[in-house]
């Protein structure tokens, strides 16, 4: 396999299929400055019918239906020829085996035929690193909030450790299960949020699940499908659903926050786009005289250039690569067992 | 009366205040301006109520908490003891962890479960190891809620403190199993279930 060429500057493509999004995005990252830019990022999303969830065949069918095209446009886009590309990244896990096989499969297909170098990336690091990089936050404690993952972690000895996670469902999947129950389409997220504001702000009591820097949302999902069946008021369901979980979450952060005595917090992930969530951070974090920072919303979720973005950090810093055979997928690959070897 | 803050705490803020002859802490929950009002009355409310129940009983198992002077629930505020010692966060030893793992056990024996075991809320003052922070207790004698506690000791050990992970788990450990009334090993096996609930996890 040929070796990144010595040149000021070499180009990553990074290829992302962990759930319900299809991304490629081609990073250019510049060796004298250290510094990387994205010079083009395109996905597709796959859309559950009405009420339902991710089927996971289903979603790799849409994957492969459109990877070829995104592949094309964002190698148009970038002004590169395939043969151009220095350096190729898949998200291995953690997700869907289907849908990252899907990503595994064009990886490898790409790296053999062109002899380009080829690694793998954890999806969740991905958020991090790219978080990390467009908000140029030095040493974080990250709330990591999606419909995978719902974790606060802050960075030690080569890993990024967990203070704080959820013992059953993420944040987003609480969300997505509701929203489904009354008819959303998946992801709920904005539509919930939407249906908050226009409530009358009534309050109704949800069970608020706090252990230690843990959260529990399972038992909240069952309330609020109870408060449905009995003929509450949707919009104040909502609205309570959000000051509920939200809390909680702030609460956790502000407690590891507390313990940390970090100074800055970025907030990554699809459910880092809902604006109540950061606006209940913000004053939890300002008591605590940090900073929020948060990813662009159109970085929030799932994407390619978190992908490569990673293996540029990856690849830079120890030369790693793999061989086209051991290109497997990891489903359960979590973050803590990653170790970092450029902080 | 002059409040000097010594803690900016994530639920409550700590002062340090004169009371009478001597000085005393001070836990002010005051009102989270990010929370919906009715759901922060009821959480501040209840947390206090708990926090000062549960300082009191644990004090008949022989572990060591803080007297309270003075219980404010309006303000949701509790005047008690100041213990002048050292934060088990910056001293932790697995000779520390060792001894955690002694009063843990003693609490579950009494079937009070802590719900927010971590290293910053152990004192140790000359000799005596004291524990506070009641905010988040309960009574309940579900092998389950025991193991949480567990799990979120852990959790900071290997996240806070990962340099010395190893060693003081251990210790912990043994120390709580020898002062154990419980079915230790089914607590370790509910902790490892515990953890494999998490999401991606794979415990082996």
């Amino acid at each position: 396999m040929k070796k990144i060429k010595k040149k000021n500057r070499f180009f990553c493509l990074g290829i992302e299929s962990t759930a319900h999004t299809f991304g490629c995005s081609v990073i250019q990252f510049d060796l004298v400055k250290k510094k990387g830019k994205i010079i083009s990022d395109l996905r597709s999303i796959y859309q559950a019918p009405d009420g339902s969830g991710i089927h996971p065949r289903e979603a790799s069918r849409h994957h492969l239906d459109k990877s070829p095209h995104i592949l094309r446009e964002v190698l148009i886009q970038a002004n590169l020829k395939a043969k151009e590309i220095d350096l190729i990244s898949y998200s291995a896990g953690p997700g869907l085996g289907p849908c990252l096989r899907v990503g595994a499969v064009i990886a490898r297909a790409l790296s053999s035929f062109y002899n380009i170098p080829l690694i793998p990336v954890n999806h969740a690091l991905g958020h991090i690193e790219l978080g990390m990089m467009l908000t140029e936050c030095q040493d974080p404690l990250v709330l990591l909030v999606s419909g995978g993952h719902t974790m606060v972690l802050a960075f030690s000895n080569k890993k990024w450790r967990v203070f704080g996670e959820t013992q059953d469902i993420t944040i987003g999947q609480l969300l997505d299960q509701f929203g489904r129950y009354i008819g959303f389409a998946s992801p709920c997220g904005n539509k919930i949020e939407q249906y908050a504001n226009q409530s009358t702000k009534k309050y109704y009591n949800l069970p608020y699940i706090v252990k230690g820097n843990d959260v529990s949302f399972s038992g909240m999902l069952t309330a609020t499908k109870k408060l449905i069946d009995n003929g509450y008021d949707i919009f104040n369901v909502c609205f309570s659903l959000q000051e509920t979980a939200f809390a909680m979450l702030t609460e956790v952060v502000e407690r590891a926050l507390s313990f940390t005595e970090k100074k800055e917090v970025l907030i990554v992930g699809g459910v880092s786009a809902n604006k109540r969530l950061s606006t209940m951070l913000k004053i939890a974090i300002k008591r605590q005289k940090a900073t929020l920072y948060s990813c662009p919303i159109y970085y929030a979720g799932d994407n390619g250039a978190q992908i490569a973005w990673t293996a540029i950090c990856d690849n830079i810093s120890s030369g790693t690569t793999i061989k086209v055979q051991d290109a497997l997928i990891k489903q359960s690959w979590r973050l803590d067992k990653v170790e970092v070897k450029w902080r | 009366m002059h409040y000097r803050i010594i803690k900016r705490g994530a639920e409550a803020d700590v002062y340090l205040i004169p009371w009478y002859k001597t000085m005393a802490i001070s836990k002010l929950r005051s009102p989270k301006k990010y929370r919906n009002i009715t759901l922060d009355n009821l959480i501040r409310g209840r947390r206090t109520i708990h926090e000062a129940t549960m300082l009191n009983d644990v004090k008949t198992t022989g572990i060591k908490t803080p007297f309270i002077y003075f219980l404010d629930l309006k303000r949701a505020e509790i005047i008690m003891e100041y213990i002048d010692g050292e934060n088990v966060k910056n001293i932790l030893s697995p000779e520390i962890g060792f001894e955690m793992g002694k009063y843990v056990s003693i609490l579950h024996n009494k079937n009070i479960i802590h719900g927010d075991l971590t290293t910053s809320n152990f004192i140790k003052r000359k000799d005596d190891l004291y524990l506070i922070d009641f905010g988040l207790s309960f009574y309940s004698q579900r092998i389950e809620d025991m193991a949480t506690d567990i799990r979120i000791i852990k959790e900071i050990l290997s996240s806070a403190h990962i340099q010395i992970f190893y060693d003081t788990y251990k210790r912990f450990l043994k120390g709580y199993e020898l002062t154990t009334n419980n079915n230790f090993s089914r607590i370790l096996k509910v902790v490892k279930d515990i953890e494999a609930r998490g999401r991606y996890a794979r415990v082996v």
